[in-house]
């Protein structure tokens, strides 16, 4: 067992007192990051990224800075259920689907109960995922090590069809605010002959758009336009969590193993291949709502609506970053963002960072499991913290969440323009979610562009030309194969649907 | 100002999607048009820089199309309220704000911004004691200079307050 041993490497890595220390940071800062408004995940990260350049600069640095990077990202999905539960306000977007069932037993004065299945189905979700990720990483790296161009571009094809396959937005929305992304990457220099694309002379755009800029603006000011249309107090229960409480809520919870094994099912899979842990969390509702007993009972309380929900969330939000290691491509935002931080590291990802970079992708690893362990233990001792920073009025948290943004968007790259690009990005990012544009294929677009075009332009180079290098081998052909069937999808869904009502 | 008038629309959800349809057209179309510029074609030595976003640029505007005509053709039942005045107010009352305070960045630094930017909300929309308005305000910026200039080295904008102060 070559993976063990490997992982017991890594944590060898991962235990030192520092990396500890920085876990358990990482993950109180990433559950207020994911319980404040206009501070989730994917821009949480993208804020701190730049405070790790130099951390990443000293040896072991960069397996430090990914603790600390990566535990803010578990401390914000173990967040997003504080908020759904007791405000009925879902931090996130993949805490959405806890709310339905999480609020009604908050108000029911079971908070303490809901708090405890979601914080527990979410560390067992994580914990399933993180151990596939074990043992199908370094299989899907080795694999992955054979891969050309043309290879690489089709797995670039199958992830942004994906989007378009599984989202819930119309289609043609998700197609448009995709190839947005995609343009914006071509902006600057040409990777391949240097030359200028679709910079109008100005010496601003001359690097391009960079990803962070909008990750921030999008997600962070988009989103507190969004809160703010709902008011400007947030009106929630009280919780206290005792150990009553939890030790009584774990007897409870070993009944539902069925929908919690079913729920890392469906994270796992969506994770991995980029569906994401929203539309995870929704599936995972709905197929535990039809398979349940208490099935229609869903949605005035029932624990199982709050733990099939938040195992796949947080088993889509973990094994999203599989492909990203493995392939050098995301399955979320946040791992894109994650990403954009080994880039900057000097780190490339993909199969070759299991070869060369041994320390760092299983020190990643092993944190993995000690993170959601030590974000287990926070967020249940916790609770009445990140309750009460969520009752400070918004009169007071929204001009501040404003100036961390503007912080987090001049330190990218010590520029003002980007500064103003936030703000136009938050204004687009308010109508797009209101209009049910995506974001998060836009954003990933904006990051795999160049990599994207690249693998796309090399392989059109070997074959002259000519599209059919697609298609050429086996392998080849069934990625890209998948890729248009699921590209085409919300089609043949539209024409079974149609063929069926005509029939019936 | 009356609560109907708060609730009342203060532009309806067709006339917000056939505005973003058509920013996304004009984008597109932008798209192309350099592209084509650039030479959007294969030649001898392999595709032009024009090549690979003249597709994108393509895809845009089909797409955006769709979305212009459904909007368009949207049914008066489905044409919901997009956003009600009371809510556009509050937006924009942080979104002016914002803009003003990212305009004084650049001019003042971002400390200083940052303390009006803080007080001007606590005092205006939260109605907070002038204390308690100091407080937070001077010590978030107090707090952000430790942490990113004193603890992590990362410059941030300065003005001339900073200069006097000999910090910048």
């Amino acid at each position: 067992m070559d993976e063990i041993q490997s992982l017991m490497h890594g944590f060898g890595v991962a235990l030192t007192l520092t990396n500890l220390a920085l876990m358990f940071t990482g993950v109180l800062l990433g559950v207020i990051i994911g319980v404040l408004p206009g501070l989730g995940g994917a821009n949480g990260v993208a804020i701190l990224l730049p405070l790790t350049f130099s951390m990443a600069q000293t040896p072991g640095g960069q397996t430090s800075a990914i603790i600390l990077l990566s535990c803010i990202y578990w401390g914000a999905l173990f967040g997003g259920a504080i908020t759904s539960i007791l405000f009925n306000i879902p931090g996130e977007p993949w805490s959405v689907a806890t709310t339905f069932d999480g609020y009604p037993l908050a108000q029911q004065g079971r908070a303490g109960t809901a708090l405890t299945a979601a914080f527990t189905s979410s560390f067992f979700g994580a914990l399933v995922a993180v151990i596939v990720i074990t043992f199908l990483a370094p299989v899907v790296a080795n694999f992955a090590l054979e891969f050309g161009p043309p290879e690489f571009f089709s797995v670039y094809l199958l992830t942004f069809c994906a989007f378009v396959g599984m989202s819930k937005e119309p289609p043609y929305k998700t197609l448009a605010a995709m190839m947005t992304g995609f343009a914006l990457a071509a902006v600057g220099t040409d990777p391949v002959t240097g030359t200028l694309r679709l910079t109008f002379g100005s010496t601003h755009l001359l690097t391009g758009f960079d990803f962070l800029v909008a990750v921030i603006g999008l997600f962070g000011i988009g989103e507190i336009f969004l809160t703010l249309e709902e008011g400007l107090e947030f009106k929630g229960t009280r919780a206290k969590l005792n150990l009553g409480v939890v030790l009584q809520t774990w007897k409870e919870l070993p009944r539902y193993w069925l929908t919690s094994i079913r729920s890392s099912i469906v994270g796992c899979f969506m994770g991995i291949v980029p569906g994401g842990a929203t539309p995870a969390s929704f599936m995972s509702y709905g197929v535990a709502r039809r398979f349940s007993k208490d099935g229609d009972k869903f949605g005035t309380g029932q624990v199982e609506g709050v733990v099939a929900p938040e195992t796949a969330a947080h088993a889509a939000g973990t094994s999203a970053l599989l492909p990203m290691l493995t392939l050098g491509v995301p399955g979320s935002p946040t791992a894109a963002v994650l990403l954009g931080g080994l880039l900057i590291w000097g780190l490339q990802p993909g199969p070759l960072l299991f070869v060369e970079q041994k320390d760092f992708v299983w020190g990643l690893i092993a944190s993995m499991y000690l993170g959601n362990i030590a974000g287990l233990i926070v967020v249940l001792t916790c609770v009445p913290l990140f309750a009460a920073i969520l009752r400070i009025p918004f009169s007071v948290i929204a001009p501040i969440i404003v100036v961390i943004c503007t912080i987090g968007a001049y330190t990218v790259h010590n520029s003002m323009f980007d500064v103003w690009m936030v703000v136009v990005f938050g204004v687009l990012g308010y109508f797009f979610r209101k209009l049910q544009y995506p974001l998060a294929p836009l954003v990933l677009a904006i990051v795999l562009g160049d990599a994207a075009e690249a693998s796309f332009r090399q392989a059109m180079l070997f074959s002259q030309g000519d599209m059919s290098i697609f298609f050429a081998t086996p392998l080849v052909g069934s990625i890209t194969g998948l890729a248009f069937f699921l590209l085409f999808w919300p089609l043949l869904a539209w024409l079974i649907a149609r063929a069926r009502s005509r029939s019936g | 100002m009356s609560q109907q008038s708060a609730e009342r629309a203060a532009f309806r959800l067709r006339s917000a999607e056939i505005g973003i349809a058509l920013l996304f057209l004009a984008f597109g179309a932008l798209v192309i048009f350099d592209s084509v510029r650039q030479g959007a074609r294969w030649v001898a030595d392999g595709p032009q820089p024009g090549y690979f976003p003249f597709y994108l640029g393509v895809i845009i505007c089909i797409s955006s199309a769709v979305t212009l005509v459904r909007g368009l053709l949207m049914p008066a039942g489905r044409n919901k309220t997009f956003v009600q005045v009371g809510q556009l107010k509050l937006v924009l009352s942080v979104l002016v704000p914002s803009a003003v305070f990212v305009a004084l960045v650049g001019w003042i630094g971002i400390y200083v911004s940052a303390v009006l930017f803080v007080a001007l909300f606590m005092r205006w929309l939260g109605k907070y004691p002038w204390w308690k308005v100091a407080a937070v305000s001077l010590g978030q910026s107090i707090a952000f200079f430790l942490v990113f200039e004193v603890w992590f080295l990362v410059p941030l904008p300065k003005g001339p307050l900073e200069r006097l102060l000999g910090l910048g």
